[in-house]
Order: structure tokens, then sequence, then C-alpha cells
């Protein structure tokens, strides 16, 4: 805490000390917004175009909350997190247009020494596969430690007894015996454990999850699910989850972001979306998930599936007018030719489409 | 454990396949001598039986050996022990050249459409590969069957001449389901075929194979850590624990009254997509022990909520708890 108020003291953080709140971002406006983004644009410059990765995001997250980001494969949500943490490989791409506030403080403004020094102690991230981003080569003991030294001197013995007790909080058992051992001695449920051991090291005020349990089981994933929305709940972490699974959407998040071909297209919260979600692309996505129903007391049957016709575009050649136009099945010439705003549709509900809510709004269940 | 599955075998209608017994044990080479030094145990003594037109769903989490039943059925890798029986006749010592027939009549489905495919074969030949091997078709007639089946899988006809790579993963699986079903057969192993795909791009494969399997009369194993997919598409479930059946019953048995401990825990596990269903879960403790030592006794007693003595000490056997549902546990 100390840390980031000397350092919005800095004349880098921000036009005038505290920091110009913004006033209107497109998207559910949160009181004492800890980190705030707004108009969010990375774009990748390839030899075949420019590809528009992430195209105009906007939202607000309060702290302690879990905020999700949900789409499909090369939809943007990793590359919004990526360019949040400003890792995003350059060349090629590059953010192009935006602010990323965090607590007064515009990351996208700050020179990269003082991003470094962001990184790990105010926002941090983990990442999908824990055996490609943890060293190999260096202890898991090792590798949290450096987290610490990263920010601050503390004695050997000291940092040693941190890092066990990090060990511990993320219920690895033998935390002392673990911390001398290398990723590849243990397996994928506790290597995810020491990733979020490692980016909770600092407390940091913001942790993006990257997809943190797609490659586990789904015993271990409840177990990794339980303990981050433990940890958050003791240190009053703010969460943005991104995912792409819906069932993992419901069961943590407050509040959903959905996005389609790099722009959000649809946010509500968590209970809103899933009663009546309004765009048609959030709506393919609900209908075309098999639900366990057998478990609810619903009936065996074996209807079709709604599938959603068509492929996501390439982002290199996106259509004219509104992305998901193609496959669409409410489209009509002027989704083709205009992109539609993005508005409040109901109170706190947002969404990008003109035809928002027409047809059938799908409450499933 | 073959002779207490024996009754779980009896399958409404005339069975395609049965196994019995199944076992597949991989040695571990160790030293300059490569002497074996143990086994990993990834299939230990499996039964089931798949009806004329049924979907078997086969679920368990990764290292359960279920993708090695899948392999060790088409003989893909051979089997230790036990008996698979294909329309009524045992494959499992039959030669080469004696099995070739019975591979007619049953093919498999990848999950990773992009490393199941040879990029330097066009889609056609890919489909058409397996009429030449078994010298049904060749040439213009070759073709002819080809076409039909691109139609018959949502591909288009002009797509024929074009390689893997110019395919999405969606259609690429469609490529790997043209290419399962040219020889007409009577089973497919489906191994998490839709687990590498997007959502949406999922729901169009589940269609499409719900679909063949009514147009076509075909049987399914369904291989799949997915159980929403599997309660989806499949009659009856079969849920494995480190090489073995813990439960086996018809899916509503399964899924509204689960009779193994693993089976609550694995439902309970699943994340539900809706915020208005809070449910109390069952958060297994630890992870899935090695198949090189599997845990003495019952193999889940390690992570069993429930575990006695007895779960240490003796390896439960599949019972009938009650009319076509299947445990192996001593609390049941």
């Amino acid at each position: 805490m100390s840390h980031s108020r000397a350092l919005q003291a800095k004349p880098s953080a921000a036009a005038g000390g505290q920091a110009k709140p913004i006033d209107s971002i497109a998207g559910i406006a949160v009181a004492d917004p800890l980190l705030t983004v707004a108009d969010l644009k990375t774009y990748f410059f390839t030899r075949n175009g420019t590809a528009k990765a992430v195209d105009g995001v906007s939202f607000a997250i309060a702290r302690g909350e879990t905020l999700a980001i949900v789409g499909e494969s090369g939809c943007g949500k990793s590359m919004t997190a990526l360019s949040l943490m400003r890792l995003v490989a350059d060349p090629p791409g590059r953010i192009v247009d935006g602010e990323v506030v965090l607590d007064g403080v515009d990351l996208l403004k700050l020179p990269e020494d003082e991003m470094r020094a962001m990184r790990g102690r105010d926002i941090s991230m983990i990442f999908q596969e824990p055996m490609t981003s943890l060293n190999p080569v260096m202890t898991i003991g090792r590798q949290i430690g450096e987290v610490l030294t990263m920010h601050k001197t503390m004695p050997r013995d000291e940092l040693q007894k941190k890092v066990v007790e990090m060990l511990a909080l993320v219920r690895i058992p033998e935390p002392a015996q673990r911390a001398k051992e290398y990723p590849h001695q243990l397996s994928g449920g506790m290597r995810q454990r020491a990733m979020i051991a490692m980016a909770l090291a600092c407390s940091p005020k913001v942790l993006l999850a990257d997809e943190p349990t797609t490659a586990l089981d789904v015993t271990i994933q409840a177990q990794i699910l339980e303990l981050i929305a433990d940890l958050q709940r003791k240190l009053g972490t703010a969460v943005v989850l991104i995912t792409h699974d819906l069932g993992v959407v419901a069961e943590m998040a407050q509040r959903v972001i959905v996005m389609y071909a790099g722009r959000k297209v649809e946010e509500a919260s968590a209970e809103d979306l899933f009663a009546g979600p309004l765009h048609p692309y959030t709506q393919g996505l609900m209908a075309s998930i098999p639900r366990l129903g057998l478990m609810r007391g619903e009936s065996a049957k074996t209807e079709r599936l709604q599938e959603i016709p068509g492929i996501v575009p390439a982002l290199y050649s996106l259509p004219q007018g509104c992305v998901f136009a193609p496959r669409c099945p409410r489209a009509d010439d002027k989704c083709r030719s205009e992109f539609p705003p993005y508005e409040e549709k109901h109170s706190r509900h947002w969404a990008a489409c003109w035809h928002a809510g027409e047809g059938k709004e799908r409450a499933h269940g | 454990m073959a002779e207490a599955g024996q009754a779980a075998v009896r399958a409404t209608r005339p069975p395609v396949l049965e196994i019995e017994g199944l076992k597949k044990h991989f040695p571990i080479k160790k030293g300059f001598l490569r002497r074996t030094h143990g086994h990993v145990l990834a299939v230990d003594g499996v039964s089931f039986t798949i009806g004329e037109g049924e979907a078997l769903g086969l679920v368990g989490e990764s290292g359960c050996g279920k993708s090695t039943v899948g392999r060790a059925i088409l003989r893909l890798i051979e089997p230790t022990d036990g008996v698979i029986r294909i329309g009524g006749e045992d494959i499992r010592e039959l030669s080469k050249r004696e099995l070739k027939p019975f591979r007619r009549q049953m093919q498999i489905i990848f999950q990773d459409p992009y490393s199941s495919l040879n990029p330097r074969m066009s889609a056609g030949d890919i489909v058409g590969e397996p009429l030449s091997t078994h010298g049904i078709a060749s040439g213009r007639k070759r073709e002819e069957i080809v076409a039909k089946l691109f139609d018959r899988v949502g591909l288009s006809r002009a797509q024929m001449a074009n390689f893997p790579h110019q395919f999405s993963g969606g259609q690429r699986q469609r490529i790997g389901i043209a290419r399962a079903l040219a020889l007409n057969p009577k089973l497919i192993i489906c191994d998490e075929p839709v687990s590498a795909l997007d959502v949406s791009i999922q729901a169009q494969v589940i269609n499409l194979l719900m679909d063949l399997q009514r147009d076509l009369g075909l049987s399914y194993l369904f291989i799949s850590h997915n159980l929403s997919v599997v309660e989806h598409i499949s009659q009856r479930i079969a849920v494995m624990y480190l090489g073995r059946i813990v439960e086996y019953a018809d899916k509503t048995t399964i899924f509204t009254n689960p009779g193994h401990p693993y089976t609550e825990a694995l439902l309970s596990a699943v994340p539900v997509p809706d915020p208005k269903i809070k449910r109390s879960k069952i958060v297994l403790q630890g992870d899935v022990p090695s198949p090189v030592k599997p845990p003495s006794g019952c193999h889940f007693h390690t992570r069993c909520p429930y575990a006695v003595d007895r779960c240490r000490s003796e390896t439960p056997l599949l019972r009938e708890i009650a009319p076509r549902q299947f445990v192996a546990c001593h609390l049941r």
C-alpha cells in the first residue's frame, strides 16, 4: 500500500496527483472503481494487415469484485489481460489507444521501470498452462522468492519463511519441502497453486486470471476455483477472470463481459446475463452448451443443441458493420452496414446490438 | 472383477461390442539393459457392452485409462489380457490379416483435429484412403463415395481438393468423421471429439454425431471428461478411476442417483452455468494417485471422504446395487 501512495505522488502518475476520474466509460459504472479501462485498443501490425485484437474495450472493477471476460478463442480476452499488464509483444502488437487507470495511475503512460515495479505488487497475472509459465530450472521456492525480492529487500531467513507461508496459503501440503522442488516434480494442480502463490506473494490489488483452470481436471478445477475465491475474500483482491467456460463464470463472477472478435458485445451482472442475455451471440453461446439437466430433475431428452452457424471471422478481414452479423439470425441491412452503438438496454445491462433482446429472450433452466 | 462385471455387460439391444476383463499394463523400462522395473496399470480389468445403435459414455479424469481402453479395443495398442468380442467373435488374439475385416466395423475419431490429419494429403484423399486400403473402391467410384461423405458431414464437395491447413478446427473434425464413416462401420470410438473445439463449434459437431447415429444406426463409445457432453449424447455411462470402472449404469441413474463417492464428487465438481444455483460442493482433496503404484484396496480410498479400514485393504467388486446400476464400493 505505502508503495503505491509514493508512486502516485510522482509526476508521471497522471495529471495532478489525484488522477482525473474517467467520467463515462461505455459500460457498467462502478462506485469507487479500483481499475478502470477506457477504450483500450491493441492492434497487431503484420504482413497480412492490421489485426484489431482488442478494439475499444472499456470496463471498471471495484475492490474485491470478480469480473469475468468470456468469449471464444481469438476474441481478444487474453490480449485484454496482457494489455493491462503491458506484456503485449511489440512488435507486432501495440497498444494504440486507451487508458488503464489503476488506483489513480494510468499504467499505459508509465515508463517501463515504473511499470515493472507495479507488476506483481499492484497487478499480477496467472496463466493457463502453469508448466510453460514456470521456470523449469528454478525451484518453486526461488521463483516465489524472486517476486518478493523484486519489490522489497528482506533478510534471507525471513524471505524463506514468507515463501513457505505463501505455499501454505495456497494449501500445498508440506510447503517447506515443496519449496525446494522443481516444477516438473509437481502435479498440474500443484503447479497452478504455485503460480497463484507467486501472483499473490505481494498482495496485489488486481489479479488477472487467464483461463486458470482450463488445463485441469474437474475435481482439481473445483479445488483451484475454491482457492481463488477464498484468497480473494481474505485479501480483498479484485479478480478479472478470463474464461470460455460459462459454468465457471456462473460460479465465480459477479459481473460478466462477453467479447466477440475484439469487441465487447454485452455486459451485465452474472444473474442478469444468465437470466436474460440480450446479444444474439450470448444467446447463441448459452443455447449451444449441453447442460447437466438430469441432475436438476429434468427428464432425459435428446434435443438438438442450438448451433451458431459459421465460424469466428479472421481479425484481418472483419466484416463491415456488426462483426457478428454474418452468423446472426437477426441480421438485416442495417447490421451489415453499421456497427451498433454500445448502449444500456436495461438498467445495468449493456449490449451492442441493433436488435438487442428481440426474438426469444432465452430464460433457460 | 471380470466375473462381477459379467452381469453388468448386458446391454438392452444385441451387442456390437463386448469387452471382458480388459487389461493394459505398460512396462516401465529403465537402465542400460532396459529391464522392466514395474508396470503402469493403465487399464486394469474393464468390462462393458455396447448394443446396436447405442452410445456408451466413458468418463474419467486424465490418466484414468479411458483413451487406452478405446485404443486397446481397436488393437492400436495391444491389450495385455481380456476378451474383445466384435459381433460375438473374440478378436484379441487374431493376426493382423485376420483382424482386417473387423477393423472395417469399428473406427475412431481423435481429439485433436490438427495432428490427426496428414498435412500433405488433400481432404478428399484423407477420407478416401480407407476405401483404397480395404480395396473397396478406387478411381471415379471412390471419388463419388467421398463426395457423398462430404455432403453427409456438411462439407462442400468443392473442398475435396483442399489441404487440412485450409480448414478450421470444426471442419477438420468433420473430415475426421467422414474418414471414420467411409467404411460403413457399426461402431465408432469417439476419443474426446469435441474437447479441442470452441463452444459454438462443439454444438455443431455434437449435433452431427447425433444425426449420424440416428440415420445410420451407429454405436458410439464416447470417451470424454466433459460430463455435460456425455450426458447429452450417451444412453449409458461408465465412470473410470485409475484403470478400473467404479460405476456403470444408465445415464439417468448416474446423474440423479450416483452410487459411487467418486461419481458423486465428479458430478458436484462440474460448474453449472446458472448463477442462481448454489450447490454444496464436494471438493476432493489431493490429486489422482500414480497408476504405477495405485493405492491398495479401493483405488479411490486416498481421496474418498467416507473411506473406512476395509477400503484400504480389500478391492471392491462391481456389484448391482440397484437394477442395472453397478457400483464398486464397499459402502453400498
